[in-house]
C-alpha cells in the first residue's frame, strides 16, 4: 500500500463531484501529514488491516464453533467478549459483545438507528445498507417488511427482536444450525455461516444449495 | 439533538437495497477517510461521541443527501478546525500554514496501528450503585437535549422493562461535549413493539435499545 500511496496524488481528475470530494480529502491527509499529526504510511497500514484482518469469516468460525461444541455456546451466550478471547485463532475482538441466539420461537435482528454501530471485528465493516437510512429508519417498526426487502420469511407467529446498538455493546446473532449438517466440521460449517445471518437479515446456507 | 440522524420509526425512505459482492470501499478516498478519522480519533484529537456528534450537527439536507464516508469526511474536518487542529486558511490552500497543536497521545505512526483494530473500552468504575435491576419496569424519559445524546426519539416516554446490565459506561452525552466522561449505568431495556407503534404494530416485535441510567425513571 505505501509504494501505492504517492500514485494516488498523480491522476488526471475530471471534475464530477466525487473528484471534488476526492481532491479535498487528499487536501486534508496532505495537511495533517504536513502538521505532523499522521505518518501516511500508517494509515495506508491501517486500511490494509482492515482490508485483510477483520471480515464476516471471523464471526462464521465462533457461529461455527458454537454449533459443534455446547460448551462453548454457553460460554457464547454468556459473555460472548470472554468467549471469544479465548479462541487464540480468532481475531482480537473489543469489549462488551454480546452474543444473542435465534432459536425457533424468535429471531433476533441488529440496526443502529442512529450512526453505524455494529460488530467490526465479527463481522468487518458494515455494507452501505446496514448505514442508509432505509434500514436505520424501518428496523425497528417493520422488521418484516426490512426482511422481504432481503427476501426472508419468518413464520407469522415467531417473536422478532430487534436491537437497537445504541451504546458500546455491540450485538451478533447466532443464527440456527441448518438441518443436514450432522457430523460437519467446524470449517464446514463455517461455509454456511454468511454475514446477513449473523445480522438477524438471512438465514445460512442450506447444506447443498448453490452459493 | 432532535436531527435527522435519528432516524428509527421514520418513513419513506424506501426500500433496502443490498448490493451484491459489495466491496469494503467504493472509492480509494473512502479508506483514506476512515484511516484519517481512526488514526485523529487514537491520537487524541477527539473522542468518539465527539465524532458522531459532528456529524449529527451537518445541515440535515447535507446529511441526508451525502454518502456515509463524505459524512464521516465533513465531520472530520469541520470537527478538527473547531478543535485547532487546522484553519479555514489551511483547508482552502490544501496545505498546512500554522504551526501544530499538540496531539494528547502524540503523531499516530505505524505503532499505533494496532490499537486502532480493537475498540476501545468503555466500561468505568461505579460512581453509585445502580438505581435498576433487571426486571424493572423503567419509562425512557421525555427529554429533548439539544446536544448529543443516545437515547432515540421513538421511545421516549415509553414504558420498557430492564433486561440487561452493561456495568458503568462512558456516558456520551458528556462526553460528546467534553464534558467529561461522568460514567453512567447502562442497561438493556425492551419494548412491545405495540407500545411503541400502536394497534396497527406488529404484535411480535420487541425493539430493545441501550439505555444509560440518565435516560430512564421508574414506572
Amino acid at each position: 500500500m505505501s509504494q501505492d500511496h504517492d500514485d494516488h496524488h498523480h491522476h488526471d481528475h475530471d471534475h464530477s463531484e466525487l473528484s471534488e470530494t476526492e481532491l479535498r480529502v487528499r487536501a486534508l491527509e496532505t495537511i495533517l501529514t504536513e502538521k505532523g499529526y499522521v505518518e501516511p504510511a500508517a494509515l495506508d497500514a491501517i486500511i490494509q488491516a482492515y482490508e485483510t484482518k477483520i471480515g464476516p469469516h471471523n464471526g462464521a468460525r465462533v457461529v461455527a464453533k458454537a454449533w459443534s461444541d455446547p460448551a462453548f455456546k454457553t460460554a457464547l451466550l454468556e459473555d460472548g467478549s470472554k468467549a471469544i478471547g479465548s479462541l487464540g485463532h480468532v481475531s482480537r475482538v473489543g469489549d462488551h459483545l454480546v452474543v444473542v441466539e435465534n432459536t425457533p420461537e424468535r429471531h433476533n435482528m441488529v440496526v443502529c438507528t442512529l450512526c453505524s454501530c455494529y460488530p467490526w471485528e465479527m463481522l468487518g465493516l458494515p455494507p452501505v445498507w446496514y448505514k442508509a437510512a432505509p434500514y436505520r429508519s424501518r428496523a425497528v417498526k417493520d422488521p418484516r417488511g426490512v426482511l422481504a426487502d432481503f427476501g426472508v420469511a419468518l413464520p407469522k407467529d415467531i417473536e422478532i427482536r430487534v436491537w437497537d446498538s445504541t451504546a458500546e455493546t455491540r450485538f451478533l446473532v447466532l443464527p440456527m444450525r441448518p438441518a443436514g449438517t450432522e457430523g460437519w466440521s467446524e470449517e464446514q460449517l463455517a461455509e454456511l455461516v454468511t454475514r446477513d445471518s449473523m445480522i438477524g437479515t438471512g438465514f445460512p446456507k442450506t447444506p447443498g444449495a448453490p452459493s | 439533538m432532535n436531527g435527522v440522524h435519528d432516524m428509527g420509526g421514520m418513513d419513506g425512505f424506501g426500500k433496502i437495497e443490498p448490493e451484491p459482492n459489495e466491496p469494503m470501499f467504493h472509492e480509494e478516498w473512502e479508506s483514506r477517510v476512515l484511516a484519517m478519522v481512526r488514526a485523529m480519533g487514537a491520537a487524541g484529537a477527539f473522542n468518539i461521541d465527539t465524532s458522531r456528534f459532528y456529524r449529527e450537527t451537518l445541515p440535515p439536507h447535507v446529511y441526508l443527501s451525502s454518502s456515509y464516508y463524505k459524512k464521516w469526511f465533513l465531520g472530520l474536518e469541520e470537527m478538527l478546525i473547531d478543535k485547532g487542529y487546522l484553519t479555514r486558511e489551511e483547508v482552502a490552500a490544501g496545505h498546512a500554514m500554522q504551526p501544530a497543536k499538540a496531539l494528547k497521545h502524540g503523531k499516530f505512526d505505524r505503532a499505533n496501528v494496532e490499537r486502532v483494530m480493537v475498540r476501545g473500552k468503555f466500561d468505568r468504575p461505579a460512581p453509585a450503585p445502580a438505581k435498576f435491576k433487571i426486571g424493572d419496569r423503567v419509562r425512557a424519559r421525555n427529554i429533548h437535549p439539544a446536544t448529543h445524546t443516545r437515547l432515540p426519539r421513538y421511545v421516549r416516554g415509553h414504558v420498557g422493562v430492564v433486561e440487561l446490565n452493561h456495568g458503568c459506561h462512558v456516558f456520551p452525552d458528556s462526553a460528546a461535549m467534553e464534558r467529561g466522561e461522568n460514567p453512567q449505568w447502562l442497561y438493556t431495556v425492551v419494548f412491545e413493539g405495540r407500545d411503541l407503534w400502536g394497534e396497527d404494530g406488529d404484535p411480535t416485535l420487541k425493539v430493545s435499545i441501550d439505555a444509560f441510567e440518565p435516560y430512564l425513571e421508574p414506572a
